[in-house]
């Protein structure tokens, strides 16, 4: 969030309180708190710390092709999905053998069908990939560990896109503010009684 | 064990924090009665503590934990990182046991405030039947009190922490004293439509959430956090509300991190001093008083009284009937979920409002029970709406739609707000194969004796189970929804007793101390000296969430305490 938008929700949540005659300034002193954590989030370029250099480029990859920019919202690369895998997977051994395991699968079968890692490959073979193991109804003896690992960074992407500014953005989340009444749009609920018949 | 003949003698020892024990140490303090606090967790400091407002990008974990836990099903913050539950279903060197053959789990908070921080804070009052249940149906026990006993200090319960709702009279959900709700999300006014088509009753939420200011206290901002602990103090939280408050008074003084071992009584049999292990030292402490109120948690409460062992009362304190432990009741829980395509697409707006559901349905067949065949009833609660982003929020539509791409992208944003959920929560009536005791074999880290649990739903609880389930599918068909029957039998579909985190009933009121450790005012029959201020003195888990009855059933016990003080008869 940008100091901006953060100023704004201390004015908001300070609004609400002074409104009823008693700001407390601890509240006020949490949001400020939050604000510069916010400030140490934001910081230079990503250094792997759980994986080679290999293997977390196949990982952008991947991130970048399960959620890409495109013509609505930017993408998974842009909402840290890469550094996220990685520092999770820095601390949790279970979970970085996960990845390493799957991209070593990956890349014996690209090896096996074009000859090349899966980072090497054309895009087209890349998908072609992709399109075998996003899929359970694909599941078999020899491409169950595709499919499973598939699972894993798809949502671990998805968490890390949706929980990101970018992402928010993305669903159109109006919410996390201080608000004097609680309403609700009528054309919002005239979109769904309409649609729903009842 | 040897009393310490030291330090201060407080009026009245409280042991424990939550809705109970901070709702004895307001009134109390208020009286001018000097209270001493026990909480097993640290202090509290909501400014620092609670995760309000927080996005989930603001940490790099974005709330999976540091270890990414939360994929594992390790989470150590029960609820998500974000939530104010200061605990969990297990803790750390805090075990206890479950006896083959059954289920339980049993949740903890260890902070100042207890499980109040953090809880769903609906505040449904039981109704008039609620007290007497075995007049009504034969099952069960009556209360030694009804709803007239209880009626004067839900009004001033209600009045003090702050209840949504309206009038409705409906005879089981009597109503109170109301603040505005606010209106229902569009997800929720298609309940309500689909409700009225099927004869079912869907009113405004019972909330402990201040829509005007309060005891100064301001307003709900509506960003719908409950569940993280309101910086603004504007839900209902012991800690926030009571206990911090209470400190103003001068008449509080309270011990954190302090886990109570046993209840010491002298030879008169009155208890003189709890025990307790500081756990900052590690050391063994003792505090003396002229009156305990032992309010931990159903079970917490049960465990100490068991284990306040002495030649006096060899089966434990207060157990001479034998009935500590028992009667342990949970609530009935099952859930049905359907993604209702009129919501797909809904036009983006901020519907955080209260942190929880803004209608419910109280119980509506309660003059049909015999044609339905079986006893009790339950209410459903809903959920649905647009909700900040969270780890794991999504892994329902990655299962769904499968694939990559702008095409998931897309699937995800289109079904964003659409998903609606019912969940009951029925009552259970209290049997012989439900109960905790000590652990003959198993201590803690402090060496106290940990507890064991058997737990049985019988055949009404899974009777109801399966009423519910073709109740939320004929709702959610009704609003355009597919929802997926989970196969097998109710065993399966029920919930695990403990994990609506209604436990109680494990240290019972009643007029006979043959069958009952406390009396009507939440006494001990043998110990005059000796209250229970929390679930465990209830005789019914009516289908109506227990925490504003805990408050005015412990309101009401703190008036007797000051006036048997004041009496000189304890």
């Amino acid at each position: 969030m940008s100091d901006i938008s953060r100023r704004d929700l201390l004015r908001n949540v300070a609004l609400s309180v002074t409104a009823a005659g008693t700001l407390t300034p601890a509240a006020a002193q949490h949001v400020h708190e939050l604000a510069a954590e916010d400030k140490r989030a934001s910081g230079g370029v990503y250094q792997p710390k759980a994986f080679t250099d290999h293997e977390y480029a196949t990982i952008r990859r991947l991130c970048d092709l399960i959620i890409p920019a495109d013509s609505h919202s930017k993408g998974a690369l842009e909402a840290g999905a890469p550094e996220f895998i990685d520092l999770l997977s820095s601390h949790n051994h279970e979970m970085a053998a996960i990845y390493t395991g799957g991209i070593g699968w990956l890349d014996h079968q690209m090896q096996q069908r074009y000859q090349k890692n899966f980072i090497d490959a054309a895009p087209e073979q890349q998908t072609a990939m992709l399109d075998l193991i996003a899929y359970r109804k694909n599941m078999s003896p020899e491409l169950g560990p595709g499919i499973q690992f598939f699972d894993w960074i798809r949502k671990m992407t998805a968490d890390a896109y949706y929980t990101s500014r970018v992402g928010i953005d993305d669903l159109g989340y109006l919410g996390n503010k201080a608000v004097a009444k609680f309403e609700v749009p009528v054309e919002a609920v005239q979109y769904a009684l309409k649609r729903s018949g009842l | 064990m040897q009393v310490i003949r030291s330090g201060p003698v407080y009026d009245v020892v409280v042991i424990g924090s939550g809705a109970g024990g901070g709702t004895v140490v307001q009134v109390l303090t208020e009286k001018g009665i000097n209270v001493a606090l026990l909480e097993a967790g640290p202090m509290l400091n909501p400014a620092r503590d609670y995760k309000e407002h927080m996005w989930p990008y603001q940490v790099p974990h974005r709330g999976a934990g540091e270890d990414g836990d939360a994929y594992f099903h390790r989470n150590p913050y029960a609820f998500g990182y974000f939530s104010a539950s200061f605990g969990g279903w297990e803790l750390e060197g805090e075990p206890y046991t479950v006896a083959p053959g059954s289920k339980f789990r049993w949740f903890r908070s260890r902070i100042l405030g207890g499980r109040t921080n953090h809880y769903g804070r609906f505040s449904f009052r039981f109704a008039p039947w609620d007290f007497k249940p075995y007049d009504r149906d034969g099952l069960g026990v009556n209360w030694p009190i009804s709803y007239d006993d209880i009626a004067p200090y839900y009004d001033k319960v209600e009045a003090f922490i702050g209840v949504t709702g309206t009038k409705e009279g409906i005879p089981s959900a009597p109503d109170g004293v109301f603040q505005t709700p606010p209106p229902p999300r569009v997800h929720e006014i298609l309940v309500q439509r689909a409700c009225k088509k099927l004869n079912i009753p869907c009113i405004p939420n019972r909330m402990a959430v201040i829509t005007r200011p309060t005891n100064g206290r301001p307003a709900c901002h509506y960003c719908g956090q409950c569940g993280r602990g309101c910086v603004t103090a504007s839900n209902y939280a012991s800690s926030n509300v009571q206990i911090l408050p209470a400190l103003k008074t001068g008449k509080l003084k309270i011990f954190n991190n302090a886990m109570a071992r046993e209840l010491i009584t002298d030879a008169s049999g009155k208890v003189v001093a709890v025990s307790y292990i500081d756990k900052n030292t590690r050391t063994e402490q003792q505090i003396r008083g002229r009156v305990f109120v032992v309010a931990c948690g159903a079970c917490e409460s049960a465990r100490l009284l068991l284990n306040s062992k002495s030649s006096r009362h060899p089966n434990g304190l207060a157990n001479s009937s034998g009935q500590v432990g028992r009667n342990l009741t949970d609530t009935v829980g099952f859930n049905m979920a359907a993604e209702i395509p009129a919501l797909r697409g809904l036009p983006r707006h901020n519907d955080d409002g209260m942190g929880g559901m803004h209608v419910y349905m109280p119980w509506w067949l309660w003059d049909k029970q015999n044609e339905i065949g079986f006893p009790r009833g339950y209410h459903i609660e809903v959920g649905g709406g647009f909700h900040m982003p969270n780890v794991g929020s999504f892994h329902g539509a990655c299962r769904r739609y499968e694939g990559y791409g702008s095409a998931l992208k897309n699937a995800i944003r289109e079904e964003y707000g659409s998903i609606v959920s019912l969940s009951g929560r029925g009552e259970m009536i209290p049997n012989k194969d439900s109960y905790c005791e000590i652990d003959p074999n198993v201590v803690d880290q402090f060496g106290i004796p940990v507890l064991r649990f058997h737990f049985k739903w019988s055949d009404y609880e899974l009777k109801q189970m399966l009423h519910m389930e073709e109740t939320f599918a004929a709702i959610l068909e009704t609003m355009g929804g597919k929802p997926a029957r989970r196969p097998g039998p109710p065993e399966e579909k029920i919930s695990i007793g403990g994990m609506i985190i209604h436990e109680l009933g494990a240290v019972r009121m009643g007029d006979n101390p043959d069958t009952s450790p406390l009396n009507k005012y939440c006494q001990a029959h043998e110990v005059k000296n000796l209250f229970v201020a929390d679930a465990a003195p209830f005789c019914s888990n009516a289908d109506k969430n227990p925490t504003l009855t805990i408050c005015a059933l412990a309101w009401r016990t703190a008036d007797y305490i000051a006036e048997e003080m004041r009496k000189r008869n304890v």
